[in-house]
């Protein structure tokens, strides 16, 4: 018990990790003539919703060759084959959608 | 956030507005807190193509720009001097709070979120002490770690730090081992889903008796301390070691479960139950003492007994009204237990669950159209993930199973007072030693 009426507690919160900066990477001079993978997380209808993010850049960006691509599993699991092919085959990726 | 920092792809991040605090958050902690992100309206489930794109063509929800020139400049703006700023810090805590009165205390508990909004009991050094008393692990031995979901980080913590929360709860020293056992699973009682699911725990063996659990009449109600205030202290234990549980940042249930209040903790009626108690069935000895975690409770479905004569259509209307993606656990009264043999021949837990997965089924259409089995199950069948994959490529019209054998679970529970039962929708996690814990 310290003075006045105080009481001293512990701190209920476990060991939070430290926080480690990640860099961006560089942005893009411009989309024109890029490759823009639209990569679906596979939740709820998040599909129709690149699908129509697609036709957008067909329909005001057509020099932008888009990409549709689904997830390989579900969107709780990191999917590093997936990267790996943007990586490879792209310039840019839209990714969504989260919640 | 993968794409863009660890494999060098500029990336845009599109999600629905009511997730902007915890967005920012999570990109916070990850060290990436100018990653690009956009905001449509919340829900885009259900929305017609037409409507997504008027949601396209519109603005950004959050900086009430267009929608469509956010991304593009997300990919293209170069990075200004605060995107490359060094963002990393460290977020060590005291071990202990500012001393101040007990009641400005348990406000500060509840205005932090690290009570259930129940009062607690304050964790102080006298009683922390106490209760380490109630196991021979060190309070500096590191137990385990937790996360509130698959995508956030995990945080540590040691036999202290459970101490503090089972104090918080009202648990006694005797209580611990089975609180640590617990933690050490890493089993969260606190997941961030947006379903509101909460949690069960299953304690078997002799600590049943040791602890003066009740398996019997009110088992899963407010009619036993143990029960109460272990299942009291996983919950919490949960909210602080894993780092939180707030609404609308580490906390997503959309409409809340009071079913988490104490996460629904009992004992199994070993004594009363025609068969092997759960924890026999999962590797250990009837003479060890274990606990057993489900997560995802959300759904209960009840009947009275078993009829002769429709008994088993009674049955799989239960089940048929419940989720595919939520599977059933059978909690019954041993009145039902013994009924499951007399109607079926039930004589083996095993038998009830094959009997459970041949009876449950639905047309190949309707189970692959639930949203949940789509969000979860439809992307790993795709992929040739079994048994989903052979569960897809079947020709329409085809009845399958909405369950497989190894998610249906059987617990026996109750005080014969009537042969009322229960079908609860809970995923089996873990069942983890006590003794380990002593």
């Amino acid at each position: 018990m310290a003075a006045n009426g105080k009481i001293q507690v512990f701190n209920p919160m476990g060991f939070p990790p430290k926080v480690t900066h990640k860099p961006l990477a560089p942005r893009l001079d411009t989309l024109d003539g890029k490759t823009v993978y639209l990569v679906d997380c596979r939740f709820d209808d998040s599909d129709i919703f690149l699908q129509q993010m697609q036709a957008w850049f067909a329909d005001n960006m057509p020099s932008v060759k888009t990409v549709f691509k689904p997830i390989s599993s579900v969107y709780t699991k990191d999917d590093p084959a997936t990267w790996e092919e943007i990586k490879a085959n792209g310039d840019a990726a839209i990714v969504g959608v989260g919640h | 956030m993968s794409i863009d920092g660890k494999y060098g792809v500029p990336a845009v991040a599109v999600h629905t507005d009511i997730f902007h605090p915890v967005t920012q958050a999570v990109v916070r902690v990850n060290g990436m807190p100018r990653m690009r992100q956009v905001y449509v309206q919340q829900p885009i489930m259900g929305k017609t193509p037409a409507q997504l794109r008027e949601a396209i063509d519109g603005q950004d929800l959050i900086t009430k720009r267009p929608f469509m020139r956010e991304v593009i400049e997300g990919l293209t703006k170069p990075l200004a001097a605060a995107d490359t700023k060094d963002s990393s810090f460290d977020r060590s805590t005291p071990r202990f709070l500012e001393p101040d009165t007990e009641e400005n205390l348990e406000k500060l508990f509840r205005d932090n979120f690290w009570s259930d909004m129940l009062p607690i009991v304050m964790p102080t050094e006298e009683r922390v002490e106490a209760m380490l008393k109630g196991t021979s692990r060190k309070r500096d031995e590191m137990v385990g770690r937790m996360r509130p979901t698959n995508f956030r980080e995990f945080w540590a913590f040691d036999v202290e730090k459970v101490a503090v929360n089972a104090v918080m709860a009202g648990a006694r020293p005797e209580h611990f081992p089975v609180i640590l056992a617990m933690a050490a699973s890493g089993q969260s009682a606190r997941g961030s889903t947006t379903s509101s699911a909460a949690a069960m725990a299953v304690v078997n063996g002799p600590i049943r008796k040791e602890l003066d659990m009740n398996s019997g009449t009110g088992a899963m109600g407010p009619y036993n301390f143990a029960n109460a205030v272990i299942g009291r202290a996983w919950g919490l234990l949960s909210t602080n070691l894993q780092g939180g549980s707030t609404p609308g940042l580490t906390y997503l249930g959309s409409q809340g479960n009071n079913y988490a209040y104490t996460s629904i903790t009992y004992a199994e009626n070993e004594e009363r139950s025609p068969w092997e108690p759960f924890h026999v069935q999962h590797g250990f000895k009837a003479d060890d003492s274990a606990v057993s975690l489900f997560r995802g409770c959300r759904s209960t479905a009840f009947t009275l007994g078993l009829r002769e004569r429709f008994w088993e259509t009674h049955v799989t209307n239960l089940l048929r009204g419940m989720d595919p993606h939520n599977p059933p656990v059978y909690v019954l009264d041993p009145i039902t237990a013994q009924q499951f043999i007399d109607r079926g021949g039930f004589d083996t837990k095993e038998k009830l669950i094959e009997w459970t997965r041949k009876s449950a089924m639905m047309e190949m259409e309707e189970y692959w159209d639930y949203q949940l089995i789509q969000n979860y199950i439809y992307p790993r069948a795709t992929y040739g993930e079994e048994p989903y994959a052979s569960k897809l490529n079947v020709a329409p019209g085809t009845m399958i199973p909405m369950f497989e054998e190894d998610e249906i679970h059987v617990v026996v529970v109750g005080g014969e007072t009537n042969g009322y039962w229960r079908i609860m929708g809970a995923s089996y996690g873990a069942t983890v030693s006590v003794d380990e814990w002593r």
